[in-house]
């Protein structure tokens, strides 16, 4: 809302030199934070200057100057005349003109400009003739403003024109407004009568409310006042779409005559566009009272206005030229029930719109219904400044006052004559009163507000507070002023008791709650899992859960299967991703492209963050009415519509693990550093895990990929290198590796106390074996094959050497493993040792076919 | 080496006296000095020490005297031994010294060359800041809840007491979750109870445009007294740029208790401020509008860079407050649709952004770089922000 400070001062004592910061500051206090400021952008010498010689000149780029010599009366300073260079050719010697003398500030769209005398052209010309643009007045940058021109038809702006008058009051650059942000429960606040209230409010300035004067001199309603019905038949939530609609009519109307300079000045700096009298008047009266109005050229209607509900398949072309299909519940206005002529509250039909030929005016003054309002304006996407202030909840007061208020002014410049009879119906709703315990706002807000300090602020804000007995106690049963619905409930008639009070006056306590029971494991075992991979190397990243089916497809997955496990927005930011991800890797695949683009070469990444593994079909999760615990099945089934949203753990490597550098060369990461980043957040949560090759799984390397399982045999991922297809289709570099886990899973299975077992002290004894196997067995399975043959004598097994070539033969490898015995109670024998080695190669070659070299 | 024999009954020898002995013990006492090197005191040592050693022969002289003489030449001969063998042991462990500190400065590396071959990673800073802020509500005794990010309507808005048809809802730039399929199909249009919100039939779910839900999901898990705060991503249908994401960070708080009041919520607000961005940092607090909670309030920090003294202040453009989050007192409808009552209980509930600490807390300045995983961004912070 933007606030004119000098309309301002209309409603309320506004200091002589407030500026705009400063009424911004007094506002904040009260809740309306502002937005912006404008205007009070131009700082002098800008004076009013008569051109006495004028000279145009020839330029060889092509131009042709004007070197003007300017009468600025005493304000240069000397009485001489002022010489200016100037570009524009739309103004004659004996011109009055603004001119900005050297050290005046000028707005420009690249910021202040001070305005000095310079040399151009052979001239030194001491300042600038100014056009509407470099003045902020408008967009007109062609010529210079002539003033004479400009207040040709204001006989005592003209008086006011003398050489050397300051002429920043005189175009009105002395105006400031000051934007505020209006909260969606003050919808009174979209007019100056209410930021006037708040002001008041604020700094303990006289308020003035023009709505008390507009009606008592607003006509009671009358039998023969243009007929209006109000037939709506089918209410939302049974409430009438209309609850009071009060029209006047106007004739004789000019409507070609201008709207009057202070009008239309201050439509401008409310942000509105002038456009004929009766509409600046309609707008005039809503920017300042609060009330949308609407002009309907009276000759166009009926016999009668009906408001009803739309039927099916009705069409309206609204002002804005649009041909729009209604909805039934759109609420409009009617011609006679026939043809609809506006959709209420929203937009008027352009049928019945006013225009040059329109002679008689019919102004529309009514209380729609918010939610039937903020319907429609959402259906048609028709935000208007009508619609916006009925949603927010219009005073239902205040009808009769702002018709008048419009006929006044419509009569006082557009002539003609209003008619007696005047329109009045409808049933507005009863304000509710609201019982408030006098000790609650102090209870509530930790200040000691006595009963007289409640009772004057709400009293203050324009409640009406009466003192009632009650079962529980003495009550306060207040009566909201009309302008404010949102006043509903006790904590809402506290607010304003602490905000007029002061929030600056709340003091801080720190509470003290029951002992907490600190992190869950789950929460610590998290940070144990990033900290572990950020400890390694990798740099933590998170990225949008956006994805679409290229992306699944480049993964090498089908899409619609992906589909079939996630959820798909509504109302994507792009259409190309409008599915929720199903994977970590599927989105943070972009960082990694992003960092390899940027000239990183050795990159590791990690992420944790929420997929979705929507199992089942996708459920409708029921809403409920605010303020409603819903029933146990309705909260049952909220939760079984929201898909399972698992936390995943994601990593990605390319280049070197081991860095090349003055040490010699790199070591590139390959598919054991992936494995062994998945295994070490497991190894850090102390949970065992078991690694089996996966050789199906997308988007791996079908020879490259380990799935890794908890001992219970549950799958928490993979981890290798991604197949070539799709390192080729998401533009990866080679024999990227990544892995992806289940981290939920993970974390679940950590949540045991680990048994502690004494450390053996005895002496280790090692020996070595080589056992030659086919290609196809897994060191895994060499290696369990071992140690289940030694039993549990057998401390370690280190693989360290594997061995392909003659020796073994082809399709054959050699495995080097060196075992580690030790037992618990006594050194071992080298015989006993030779034996324990006997039975696990033994066993090896029973289970994997291990041959001893 | 026997001294000439001038007399038939050996009562003297010559290499037994005490000048030969001490014209030996110096010779030996100057060769164990002049030894350069371990080695050459080796040779020596052989020399003067050894078995062939002047010292060594006339030991076995002594032999040679009567019975009476013997004590005395052998007590001679031994302190010479002595007197060599100290003076060797000493030269010894002198070299010894000398080739040892000889080494370590010969084993001497530049220690300034490059180690980076396996650079430590790094956590994301956003991460940082919601853990260091977690902690400190844990530290206060809070504990720490969690939703998912996919959220159904209900825990997003209606428990919240954002009514269907009421401006509020609209200031959220909500991504919704499109509806099943088959609703789709079958042309099931919008209830009415979805209220014209949107062209598309209602899935019940969407994308939480804040944390809030999750005060709903913990009223009705945990029960009261209830304090608990819970940081997250967030979603608006926001396009990326400098100054918005489509997904952010918040941290909600929520405490509901027997007799909280507006000064607990301004009380912790203050020890938050302080906590996260310095002693002394206070807050202060606006009227302002949110449906969850009423009264409401907007909430500035005092700028803890300039503390309002600052006119070109980067953090607060000069203003002295930065707007920090949203805050107020439990609305009872809130209450109500948790199933809790609000005669006997009240609390208060804050809300703001991590993204935002981060940025003005470190200077932040482009959101995009807290987004795009340059593994550059993070290497700029610790592991601790």
């Amino acid at each position: 809302m933007r606030v004119p400070i000098d309309w301002l001062r209309d409603y309320v004592d506004v200091p002589a030199g407030t500026t705009a910061q400063q009424v911004a500051a007094d506002l904040v206090r009260v809740g309306l934070e502002e937005e912006a400021f404008h205007g009070g952008g131009v700082t002098g010498p800008l004076v009013v200057g008569r051109v006495l010689t004028l000279d145009k000149e020839p330029q060889k780029n092509g131009k042709v100057i004007t070197w003007c010599t300017v009468d600025v009366g005493a304000a240069n300073g000397t009485g001489e005349p002022q010489g200016i260079v100037c570009g524009a050719h739309n103004f004659e010697a004996g011109d009055l003109v603004p001119v900005i003398l050297p050290g005046g500030v000028l707005t420009t769209p690249q910021g202040p400009m001070v305005v000095g005398a310079r040399k151009t052209y052979g001239h030194v010309s001491a300042g600038m003739i100014c056009s509407e643009l470099e003045l902020g007045l408008g967009e007109d940058h062609d010529g210079i403003i002539v003033l004479t021109r400009r207040f040709a038809d204001d006989p005592e702006m003209l008086a006011r024109l003398e050489p050397g008058a300051d002429a920043i009051p005189l175009l009105g650059l002395d105006r400031e407004t000051v934007e505020v942000n209006v909260t969606p429960d003050r919808g009174y606040c979209f007019s100056i009568r209410g930021i006037a209230r708040e002001y008041s409010h604020a700094t303990g300035a006289s308020f003035t409310d023009p709505v008390v004067d507009l009606a008592e001199a607003a006509p009671a309603a009358t039998d023969d006042g243009f007929p209006v019905r109000l037939e709506d038949h089918a209410p939302i939530q049974g409430r009438a779409g209309c609850s009071r609609y009060v029209a006047r009519v106007v004739r004789g109307i000019d409507v070609s005559a201008p709207t009057p300079r202070w009008m239309s000045q201050r439509l401008v700096e409310a942000g509105m566009r002038p456009i004929s009298l009766p509409v600046d008047v309609t707008n005039y009266v809503m920017l300042g009272l609060g009330q949308p109005l609407h002009a309907f050229d009276a000759a166009t209607l009926g016999d009668a206005i009906v408001v009803r509900r739309a039927a099916p398949g009705e069409r309206i072309t609204t002002l804005d030229g649009q041909d729009r299909a209604l909805h039934p519940e759109d609420l409009l206005i009617t011609d006679g029930g026939r043809t609809p002529i506006a959709i209420a509250g929203v937009m008027g039909g352009a049928e019945t719109e006013v225009g040059a030929g329109t002679a008689d005016v019919l102004v529309e003054s009514a209380t729609f219904d918010p939610v039937s309002i903020a319907r429609s304006a959402r259906r048609h996407r028709l935000p208007s400044e009508a619609s916006k202030r009925f949603e927010r909840g219009v005073d239902p007061e205040l009808a009769p006052a702002a018709a008048e208020l419009a006929v006044q002014l419509l009569t006082a410049y557009g002539g003609g004559s209003v008619d007696p009879g005047v329109t009045d119906v409808g049933t507005p709703r009863p304000i509710v009163t609201v019982d408030l315990d006098p000790d609650y706002p102090a209870r509530f807000v930790g200040v000691p507000y006595s009963r007289d300090d409640v009772r004057r602020i709400l009293t203050e804000i324009g409640c009406h507070v009466e003192e009632v007995a009650t079962t529980g106690g003495p009550r306060m049963r207040v009566t909201p002023p009309s302008w404010r619905p949102d006043l509903r409930t006790a904590p809402d008639l506290v607010e304003e008791v602490a905000r007029i009070d002061g929030y600056d006056r709340i003091p801080s306590v720190v509470p003290t709650p029951p002992s907490g029971s600190g992190l869950t494991h789950g929460q610590r075992a998290r940070r144990i899992v990033a900290e572990v991979l950020a400890g390694q190397g990798l740099t933590e990243v998170w990225s949008p859960p956006f994805v679409g089916d290229t992306r699944h497809r480049d993964l090498g997955w089908d899409p619609q299967e992906a589909r079939a496990r996630t959820v798909a927005l509504a109302n994507p930011l792009s259409e190309e991703q409008p599915l929720m991800r199903i994977s970590v890797l599927s989105t943070m695949v972009d960082a990694l492209v992003r960092n390899v683009a940027r000239g990183a070469k050795d990159v590791g990444l990690f992420e944790v963050g929420l997929v979705v593994a929507r199992d089942g079909e996708q459920r409708r999760a029921p809403t409920e009415d605010v303020g409603i615990l819903p029933s146990e099945d309705t909260l049952a089934a909220i939760h079984a519509a929201i898909p399972a949203q698992p936390r995943h753990l994601a990593i990605l490597l390319t280049g070197d693990r081991d860095r090349a550098g003055w040490w010699g060369g790199g070591r590139r990461a390959d598919v054991t550093d992936v494995i062994a980043l998945a295994a070490s957040v497991a190894e850090a949560l102390g949970v065992e895990t078991e690694v089996r090759p996966a050789d199906d799984v997308m988007p791996f390397h079908p020879g490259r990929c380990a799935a890794l399982h908890l001992a219970d045999g549950v799958l928490l991922g993979h981890a290798g290198e991604l197949h070539p297809k799709v390192v080729a289709s998401l533009g990866l570099p080679a024999r990227t590796l990544a892995a992806e886990l289940d981290l939920d899973r993970l974390i679940a299975a950590s949540e045991v106390t680990v048994q502690a077992r004494d450390v053996i002290t005895s002496p280790v004894a090692y020996s070595d074996v080589a056992l030659v196997v086919d290609e196809t067995v897994t060191a895994a399975a060499v290696e369990a094959s071992l140690r289940s043959g030694a039993g549990d004598i057998l401390e370690s097994v280190g693989l360290f050497d594997v061995y392909r070539g003659d020796q073994v033969g082809p399709g054959r490898k050699s495995l080097a493993y060196r075992l580690a015995f030790r037992a618990p109670d006594r050194t071992l024998t080298t015989d006993e040792v030779s034996g324990l080695r006997d039975r696990a190669v033994a066993e090896a070659a029973r289970v994997v076919g291990a041959v001893q070299r | 080496m026997s001294g000439p024999n001038t007399n038939f009954d050996p009562v003297r020898v010559a290499a037994l006296e005490p000048e030969a002995l001490e014209e030996a013990v110096s010779t030996a006492l100057a060769a164990a000095a002049a030894a350069a090197g371990l080695d050459e005191l080796k040779a020596a040592r052989s020399a003067h020490q050894g078995d062939r050693s002047p010292l060594a022969l006339a030991n076995r002289e002594i032999g040679a005297l009567p019975p009476s003489a013997k004590a005395e030449a052998g007590k001679r001969v031994g302190a010479a031994r002595a007197r060599v063998a100290e003076a060797f042991a000493t030269r010894q462990s002198e070299l010894e010294m000398e080739r040892d500190a000889r080494i370590l400065v010969e084993e001497a590396v530049d220690v300034t060359l490059p180690t980076g071959r396996r650079p430590l990673g790094r956590r994301h800073p956003i991460e940082l800041m919601a853990t260091r802020i977690t902690d400190i509500f844990v530290g206060m005794g809070w504990e720490i809840a969690e939703g998912p990010e996919i959220e159904a309507e209900w825990f997003n808005f209606d428990a919240l007491n954002f009514d269907e048809d009421h401006p509020a809802r609209q200031m959220q730039d909500t991504f919704y979750v499109a509806a099943p399929d088959e609703v789709v199909a079958h042309g099931q249009a919008a209830s009415s109870h979805d209220g014209g919100h949107h062209d598309w039939p209602s899935s019940g779910l969407v994308l939480r445009t804040h944390t809030s839900p999750v005060q709903a999901r913990a009223l009705l898990e945990r029960g009261v007294p209830l304090y608990v705060a819970c940081p997250g991503r967030v979603f608006r249908t926001d396009d990326l740029d400098a100054t918005h994401m489509p997904a952010f960070h918040q941290v909600e708080g929520l405490a509901i208790d027997e007799g909280l009041t507006m000064a607990h919520l301004k009380g912790t607000l203050d020890r938050l401020a302080s906590e996260i961005f310095g002693e002394g940092t206070t807050t202060r607090l606006r009227p302002a509008y949110f449906p969850f909670t009423e009264p409401s309030a907007e909430m500035d920090l005092r700028c803890f860079l300039c503390h309002g003294t600052n006119p070109d202040c980067r953090a607060c453009k000069g203003m002295g407050w930065i707007e920090w989050g949203g805050c107020g007192m439990v609305n009872h409808n809130v209450l109500r649709a948790c199933g809790i009552d609000p005669e006997r209980y009240s609390g208060f509930a804050f809300g703001m952004g991590i993204d935002r600490a981060l940025m003005f807390r470190t200077g932040v300045s482009d959101m995009r770089d807290m987004i795009e995983g340059d593994v550059r961004f993070n290497a700029q912070f610790g592991m601790e922000i």
